[in-house]
């Protein structure tokens, strides 16, 4: 026999207990931030591994590198991080770095030379996702202990050829250019695989925090490296919490169990706008929305067809109505705060001129396929695109599907249209330009699936000998002259119609400041916070 | 428990996301992407991964998540606990609630109380959880702060008690810490009211039906001639007479909830086992999608025995 009476009143005594007399928490502590963001992304901790964006803003607060951006002032490019300083040879291809005394791993080891030789050539040896970053300057297994050397306190870097040092140099600010601990990490190899298996949840670096813990989907403990060379961080403890709902993210900032929410949606951002001791940050992103056209299609590759699509997408409509706060406007392949990029936008929906165009090619009666993946914002572009295509009689049928689909037609080359985003695997206009305006072999044999250009069957009118040049250009400010010249062209003779740059908005605790998300180029950065 | 091995197996196979891609990217070159198909053995024919796939799960070994390269038995420890504990709470409010309000619906059959109850479980049954959640959220933390925000733990407690079950409750209880306990009470009491209100609904309309068929038995009419008081006639014969109908009520209800209720879990950033399946379906990682399922196989499984055993214990005739 059970006797309900006494459970049930123990029952509601222990839920009265736990629902009263709970101060709610009015603030995070002064030495702690607390963020809220979608981590669901990292797979791995390693920098020789890791490629996501949750991934990078570990990484990039966890790991020194050979030269990195000061994150509060981006656009002065990279700067010296743990070497000091660096000569490039007279044929250009080898860059000396001499490395910062004094500056210890979180281990207490030095950060020597020897370390980075072994970070470099890592990379290239273990040959993950993001080493092409770096192999594309011809380091292979093989070569390596010839073309990157530590001699002493310096570290010399051979290329295959001439290439411009601003590209070498913003290639190795990347996540995957990560100087690590060598004792700490040979200490856990296992079966030779240069401790990748312990990197991937473990930290080894020299930068101002290291990793306490990484629980999937749970969160991400940073703790301050109080020797940190640029000065023991004023958050003493940084905790990324994964929240993966907009409104709840948004409830716990209002309450202050947060300093910052990294996820919330258009509605979620007007919610908490003006509301007193919050503040909305906006930061451009790298990620492109674009449109392409199959030059292998017979009317697609008409010129004044390409350019009559150009006007006939209607890019300040979608902008200032559901991709409000989420994309900005921006038609060249680099993204603002890009080297190099430009801010021309010549195009904006003009039927009359799409029709005078068509007419000139003497096309009628059109019908295309576009082909979008399951995206929300994507579909609904699509959309918008459909309308607008209908207004000057050409009929678009979208085809929705998953990435493994959609991709795999794409890579194939065959799509009509194909409407999506891309964004740059690393902080140099290469990564960008090498894609969108560079295809040395058009034919299909070539199955150069990487590059966009290719994947559109289109031979980049001379762009791809542009970029070609661009990248070995010794002097910065010539290259991003260089760029400028090659946008242009994109814009008026490209198939591609790219639209949008992404805005990441962000709701702050006003009392956060310093906050760097690191813009398009590269990643969070946690140490110059205060409160 | 092989057929669901073999369901999850097939359905991860016909999926269309790209296990390979989620891993590499997608601008990986295709060397790196077909090291990865290798080694992720997609190119041995489907009967082999198969049968590895078993092997290995027979020998406790579920693999390593191709998402966080961790062991996926590491994972399930760390999210299974988190869902046990909801899904324990849940069930006991929904039983220490609902059977009670099931036997007084039934007893004081189209009363005013029997009418609320009625009402309580159609919008138990029919709101959506994901509202309710962000509603009960809002009002309760956001506007009242009687209860701690989304979470396990408010940031201050993290990582402070030794962790022995992984279930905070009961950690903070073994450690005697009461401030975590207190902390962590209230940061499950509302996800754990919402689960229980959806248990609750189910188990009070089941309560009053089988005690309705109990009420209008013989032997009641017997007993209450008897002279026996209204009260030993209601809680004492009557429900002790559809306590093994309940237990199996109770199971259902509380395997239900030990799957993880996804949306509850995302909603209150519960890091359990049902975001984590539903995470891992979603990306393709098909180890820990498995090692999910056998886990929550395995709890039908163990509950199905220990509802048995309790008929046993309650139930003369089946001694």
């Amino acid at each position: 026999m059970i006797n309900f009476k006494p459970i049930l009143a123990g029952a509601v005594l222990a839920l009265a207990t736990g629902m009263t007399a709970l101060p709610a928490a009015a603030e995070t502590p002064a030495n702690m931030l607390v963020i809220a963001n979608r981590i669901d992304d990292i797979t791995t901790l390693d920098p020789a591994q890791s490629f996501e964006f949750a991934g990078s803003d570990v990484s990039r607060n966890v790991y020194g590198k050979l030269v990195n951006f000061d994150p509060l002032d981006l656009t002065a490019g990279y700067q010296p991080d743990l070497a000091e300083s660096w000569t490039v040879s007279e044929d250009g291809r080898t860059i000396t770095f001499t490395m910062r005394e004094g500056v210890t791993f979180h281990s207490g080891n030095p950060v020597t030379a020897a370390d980075a030789e072994f970070s470099l050539r890592r990379v290239i040896i273990l040959n993950k996702t993001p080493a092409f970053i770096l192999t594309q300057f011809g380091f292979t297994p093989e070569n390596v202990s010839e073309t990157i050397v530590a001699d002493g306190n310096t570290l010399s870097i051979t290329t295959d050829k001439r290439y411009a040092t601003s590209f070498v140099l913003n290639c190795l600010t990347a996540t995957i250019g990560g100087i690590v601990d060598m004792k700490t990490v040979m200490e856990h190899e296992v079966d030779g695989d240069m401790g990748n298996t312990w990197l991937a949840t473990n930290t080894a670096g020299s930068g101002a925090y290291s990793v306490q813990s990484w629980k999937p989907n749970e969160s991400v403990t940073l703790v301050s490296n109080p020797d940190f060379y640029l000065g023991a961080p004023a958050m003493e403890r940084v905790i990324v919490r994964h929240i993966q709902e907009s409104a709840t993210q948004r409830l716990l900032l209002e309450q202050g169990d947060i300093d910052v929410a990294r996820n919330l949606n258009p509605e979620d951002i007007s919610g908490i706008t003006g509301v007193d001791g919050i503040d909305v940050d906006s930061e451009l992103r790298g990620r492109l929305m674009y449109i392409s056209l199959n030059q292998a299609h017979p009317v697609l590759s008409k010129p004044e067809v390409r350019e009559a699509i150009k006007y006939l997408i209607d890019y300040e409509g979608m902008q200032d109505s559901f991709l409000r706060g989420q994309y900005t406007i921006h038609q060249n392949f680099l993204p603002a705060t890009y080297l190099g990029a430009i801010d021309d936008a010549p195009y904006s929906l003009n039927v009359d001129r799409a029709k005078e165009l068509l007419a000139a090619a003497g096309v009628e009666g059109l019908e295309i396929e576009v082909g979008v993946r399951e995206a929300q914002e994507r579909i609904e572009i699509a959309q918008s695109f459909q309308n607008t295509m209908a207004l000057a009689g050409i009929k678009v049928n979208i085809t929705v599907g998953t990435a493994k689909q959609i991709l795999g037609r794409y890579r194939a080359r065959e799509l009509d249209v194909y409407l999506g985003a891309w964004g740059p695997d690393y902080p140099d206009p290469h990564t960008n330009a090498g894609t969108f305006a560079y295809n040395p072999d058009n034919s299909t044999e070539a199955g150069a699936t990487g590059l966009l250009a290719w994947r559109n069957s289109w031979d980049t009118g001379g762009l791809t000998e542009m970029t070609a040049a661009a990248v070995v250009e010794g002097d910065r400010d010539v290259r991003a002259q260089m760029y400028g010249d090659i946008q242009r062209k994109f814009l008026e003779i490209s198939p591609f119609a790219v639209m949008f740059q992404k805005i990441e908005q962000t709701g702050r605790r006003s009392n956060v400041q310093n906050l760097g998300l690191g813009g398009a180029i590269t990643a969070v950065s946690y140490w110059p916070v205060t409160k | 428990m092989l057929g669901l091995l073999f369901i999850t197996f097939i359905i991860g196979r016909v999926m269309p996301v790209d296990p390979v891609l989620s891993i590499v990217g997608e601008s990986a070159s295709k060397e790196t992407y077909d090291a990865a198909y290798k080694a992720i053995g997609l190119d041995k024919p489907l009967i082999v991964q198969f049968a590895t796939y078993i092997w290995d799960v027979i020998t406790g070994d579920f693999g390593v998540s191709l998402l966080n390269a961790r062991p996926v038995a590491d994972d399930i420890k760390r999210v299974f606990p988190a869902t046990l504990e909801l899904a324990t709470l849940g069930t006991l409010i929904g039983v220490f609630v609902g059977v009670p309000l099931g036997v007084i619906a039934a007893v004081k059959r189209g009363s005013w109380i029997d009418q609320i109850a009625r009402v309580l479980a159609l919008v138990g049954y029919s709101m959506p959880i994901f509202w309710l959640g962000l509603v009960s959220l809002l009002i309760f933390y956001g506007i009242l702060g009687w209860v701690g925000g989304p979470g396990r733990v408010g940031i201050f407690y993290v990582d402070i008690v030794p962790e022995v079950t992984g279930m905070i409750l009961v950690d903070s209880l073994l450690d005697r810490n009461w401030d975590v306990f207190r902390d962590a009470l209230s940061h499950i009491i509302l996800p754990a009211l919402l689960l229980g209100y959806y248990s609750l609904a189910y188990i009070s309309r089941m309560t009053r039906s089988f005690m309705l068929e109990q009420l209008s038995s013989e032997y009641i009419t017997t007993a209450r001639v008897k002279g026996l008081s209204e009260r030993a006639v209601i809680w004492r014969h009557a429900l002790g007479n559809i306590k093994v109908q309940l237990i199996t009520v109770i199971a259902l209800s509380y395997a239900g909830l030990l799957e993880g209720s996804v949306l509850t879990e995302i909603i209150f950033a519960w890091p359990g086992i049902g975001s984590y399946i539903t995470t891992a379906l979603l990306s393709a990682d098909m180890n820990a999608v498995m090692g999910g399922t056998v886990v929550v196989g395995l709890v039908f499984v163990c509950l199905n025995i220990f509802s048995d055993l309790l008929y046993k214990y309650f139930d003369p005739r089946a001694k």
